[in-house]
């Protein structure tokens, strides 16, 4: 039924051979294919940010994203930032509560601190709007994020 | 020894009558002063797992050979369905099994509400699952739905019988006040949208089911599921070892679980049931919405002569009708009451738990409601609280375990002293001014929980307990419980949960009730473990057991010996101490109840009614707090549901159809990290003494109770105008706004009629 086109995808530093159904998201193929359930599916219609990934650096929804339009671009996952301080950080200043959204918040926020390694109240906000939290962490994430190098 | 007592047991709010049997709880409180663990501020010991997205929530299970299923949902808030083929759907691309209305008493053929589950489909994946929902066919005969709630109790459609509470007299109450006012309040249903949506992978292995799930009570889905599929308890085991948030709409099993139990029955594999998040915000309850006719009486002094309610939930299909009235029978002492409390019967879905149902939805109402009273007598609305105090509980006169609500007032004063600094900001078209609101809810938990911990020969530690830690941080708080007691380090303490097969039985995470049901059993198991330690030890060292303690990982004598306690458990070898522990009785004949103050600082655009809730500050009286970090997270969140529930969020209707315009995170409106205002935190961290050998009450609920109170006051504070519904859109905004300028143009006319 579906027509197959073979792709290499570039993840975390690593390559994959990959076949998948025209279609596939990448959030999908993360999840299902390589095992790297780090990234989290809360809504699946771009809406939440929770699936967020970086593609060559740049914060992207994988829900939305298909995975055949992904091309060289280096695809970086929560899986791909495990050492970065702001992990450490984050549970340090208890920017998590049931933690579905961490991953992503983290990704946006390395995201952030890459091209503005000290960012302001209006930045932060500005930055990690798009990372939906119900249990309302937010003012911890902002801390963590303020807080990342210490 | 253990002991059988007929005992009042409630979960949030709701009482019932059981015979139970509890374990006396012979600890004392641990001494006053500072404690080496609990009291302190520690980061999760989950933390690093769920921030590296290692930790596995049910989203994330993946068994070999898993089938995912596609629900059929009736699209219409009443019908029949005339026609259901389902053949078509069983041929499709992956589909392994299907599910009509005759092979799952979840399903139905005349659905009440939209979204409603009708038939379902099993595929190798989910797009395949979904692709072919689109092959049933399917035929409906569509009916006349009953949206209003009003009318519903008109014409006696109810979910339950009216509820009536009454205290002396209306006629006295209304002949002895000096000021009365009325008002009717309305609030809107919320959806829960927790970020892990509702769902379920259930395996069967041999004659057992094992049922992966996300939900907030390991042991109620347990019975649950072997209610619906006729086995013994214990051939189903209840797994949920991480879990992405609940808020009271994951404390049942719900029609995902029974479906995926039923499709892995008949196709022999593991299969999950997953609902989207448009199904979330369809099908997964909700907290209803309220209609409250409200009405206060006081004397000149402030001394409260009458209270008086008719309260209106719009429950919606089923479910139950929460006690909105609840706050107005309890909160301040008044000697005239009377409350009635409907569940209107609608085909909306139906509702469910959200953080502290109903008194949410009361407080607005009676807070506002008093805040009002308290201007048209000119008195101070924090002096006016006071002055209506409540010494002993309202309901049956029982004596409180213990109430530090005058306490959380006095630490209000600094906070609401802010207000002629805050109102001095005003400038051109914004108006700003302070508010405050009063907290009180349930949060004492109760038997039966149980706890185990194993204390091995490295002098490492693990408690074990079949609870759930719903992001809470309860697993977090139990090993500062373990760690105090022990005199341990707390990164010596792990924390096995999660599991029915791997632990005793352990409470709902609902009604605030984890930390005070789930912590003086871990506490309890812990002394256990401890005593036992001891009486190695003195052995050992030819001591009496009553001059050794434990602290800081040794075991210390009075005569100032000590020993790392490795050197006592390594005698052990492959031996463990094993220690068990129980959640003891409540108190016989007192009331456990939380309480707080929120205060609350906005800023109004009068032009646009535009409205930025800058500053809250929370206290809290929730007993002995265990981890202040933890704890002040908790009541950031509580806050922050709070102010969606209040400026943004509501769950829209088409008025005519019934159908769910709300039901993705575009249209439905979440607070994100720009709308947060500054929030100041402080818990009275007094011990309830009476309670347990903790002496803590929950948290989890009180801190969204009072913030749509105090944001809608301090609204009335910059502007004088009077919010009677939730959430303050700017229509509402502007209509209060308007109406406000109407009366105060009425009274100049009155005072300075023209000549």
């Amino acid at each position: 039924m579906f027509e197959r086109a073979g792709i290499d995808l570039r993840v975390n530093g690593g390559r994959y051979d990959l076949d998948p159904p025209v279609g596939r998201t990448l959030a999908e193929t993360l999840r299902e294919d390589l095992g790297l359930t780090g990234t989290k599916v809360a809504c699946a219609e771009g809406h939440c940010g929770a699936c967020t990934v970086q593609l060559d650096g740049v914060p992207t929804l994988s829900c939305i994203t298909l995975v055949h339009t992904v091309g060289t671009r280096e695809v970086t996952t929560i899986e791909g930032l495990r050492d970065h301080p702001l992990v450490s950080s984050f549970v340090r200043s208890d920017a998590l509560q049931c933690g579905f959204c961490t991953p992503g918040q983290i990704v946006s926020a390395a995201a952030l601190v890459e091209t503005d390694p000290l960012p302001d109240h209006e930045r932060i906000q500005h930055a990690m709007a798009g990372n939906l939290c119900r249990c309302g962490a937010y003012p911890k994430i902002e801390e963590a994020i303020r807080t990342w190098r210490d | 020894m253990a002991r059988l007592i007929r005992t009042e047991k409630e979960v949030e709010g709701r009482y019932t009558e059981q015979w139970i049997v509890v374990e006396e709880d012979v600890l004392d409180q641990w001494p006053p002063g500072a404690r080496r663990v609990v009291g302190r501020p520690a980061a999760r010991v989950d933390g690093l797992e769920r921030a590296r997205g290692e930790a596995v929530y049910t989203a994330d299970i993946q068994l070999p050979g898993m089938l995912h299923t596609a629900v059929l949902r009736s699209p219409h808030a009443r019908a029949r369905v005339t026609h259901l083929d389902l053949s078509a759907a069983l041929e499709a691309p992956g589909v392994r099994a299907s599910l009509g209305p005759e092979d799952s008493s979840v399903l139905v053929r005349d659905p009440g509400y939209p979204g409603a589950p009708v038939a379902a489909l099993a595929a190798d994946t989910f797009a395949q699952a979904r692709a072919a929902l689109a092959l049933v066919a399917v035929e409906w005969e569509v009916l006349e739905p009953l949206l209003d709630p009003d009318e519903a109790i008109a014409r006696g459609s109810v979910v339950s019988e009216a509820s009536t509470e009454e205290r002396g007299s209306v006629e006295r109450g209304l002949a002895e006040a000096n000021a009365i006012v009325e008002a009717e309040y309305r609030t809107q249903t919320v959806l829960h949208n927790a970020l892990e949506p509702h769902q379920a992978v259930c395996a069967w292995e041999g004659d057992t089911l094992n049922v992966y799930i996300s939900t907030q009570y390991i042991w109620g889905v347990r019975d649950e599921v072997a209610e619906h599929f006729d086995l013994a308890g214990d051939k189903v085991r209840v797994v949920c070892h991480y879990m992405g948030g609940g808020f009271g709409a994951k404390n049942n099993a719900g029609a995902y679980t029974f479906l995926a139990g039923e499709l892995a029955r008949r196709t022999g594999r593991p299969v999950r049931c997953a609902l989207t998040r448009r199904e979330e915000n369809l099908a997964t309850g909700n907290r209803n919405a309220t209609i409250q006719r409200l009405r206060a009486g006081a004397r000149a002094d402030g001394t409260l002569t009458l209270l008086t309610g008719e309260f209106v939930n719009a429950v919606g299909f089923s479910g139950w009708s929460p006690s909105t009235g609840g706050p107005m029978q309890m909160l301040y002492a008044c000697d005239n009451l009377q409350t009635v409390e409907h569940g209107a019967k609608l085909n909306t879905a139906p509702n469910a738990a959200f953080r502290a149902p109903g008194f949410v939805e009361g407080t607005f109402g009676l807070e506002c409601l008093v805040d009002e009273l308290a201007a048209k007598l000119d008195i101070d609305p924090l002096e006016f609280r006071r002055r209506n105090y409540a010494h002993s509980d309202l309901v049956d006169g029982r004596p409180f375990s213990s109430k530090n609500l005058l306490e959380c007032y006095r630490r209000a004063e600094p906070h609401w002293e802010r207000r002629h600094e805050v109102r001095a900001r005003s400038k051109g078209p914004w108006r700003y001014g302070v508010g405050l609101a009063s907290q009180i809810w349930y949060g004492g938990g109760g038997p039966p929980s149980y706890a185990w911990v194993r204390l091995g020969g490295d002098g490492r530690v693990t408690v074990v307990t079949a609870m759930q830690d719903i992001g809470t941080g309860s697993r977090t708080a139990m090993a500062q419980i373990a760690a105090e007691e022990l005199g341990l380090p707390l990164d010596r303490i792990e924390v096995s949960l999660g599991d029915s097969a791997r632990g005793p039985f352990a409470s709902i995470s609902a009604g605030s009730s984890t930390i005070p049901s789930m912590g003086p059993a871990v506490r309890a198991a812990a002394a256990d473990a401890g005593r036992q330690l001891i009486e190695i030890a003195a052995q050992r060292h030819h001591l009496e057991e009553r001059v050794l303690s434990l602290r800081d990982g040794n075991i210390v004598s009075a005569d100032g010996g000590s020993w790392p306690i490795e050197t006592i458990t390594g005698l052990l070898e492959d031996g463990q101490i094993l220690g068990k522990g129980a959640r003891g009785p409540n108190p016989t004949g007192m009331r456990t109840l939380t309480f707080g103050v929120q205060i609350a600082e906005v800023g109004v655009d009068v032009e646009t009614g535009e409205i930025r809730v800058e500053r809250i500050a929370a206290i809290h009286d929730v007993g002995r707090v265990i981890n202040p970090l933890g704890a002040s997270s908790q009541v950031e969140g509580g806050i922050i549901q709070g102010i969606g529930h209040t400026l943004s969020e509501e769950r829209l209707l088409d008025p005519r159809t019934g159908a769910v315009l709300t039901q993705t995170l575009d249209a439905y409106k979440l607070p994100t990290i720009a709308d947060v205002p500054e929030i100041v935190t402080e818990l009275v961290d007094e011990p309830d003494e009476h309670l347990t050998n903790l002496g803590s009450k929950g948290l989890g609920e009180p801190p969204i109770i009072p913030t749509s109170a105090a944001i809608a006051n301090a609204i009335r504070d910059a502007t004088g105008a009077d919010i009677r519904s939730l959430p303050i859109t700017r229509d509402e905004m502007l209509r209060a706004l308007r109406e406000a300028r109407e009366r105060s143009h009425q009274r100049e006319q009155v005072e300075a009629p023209t000549s």
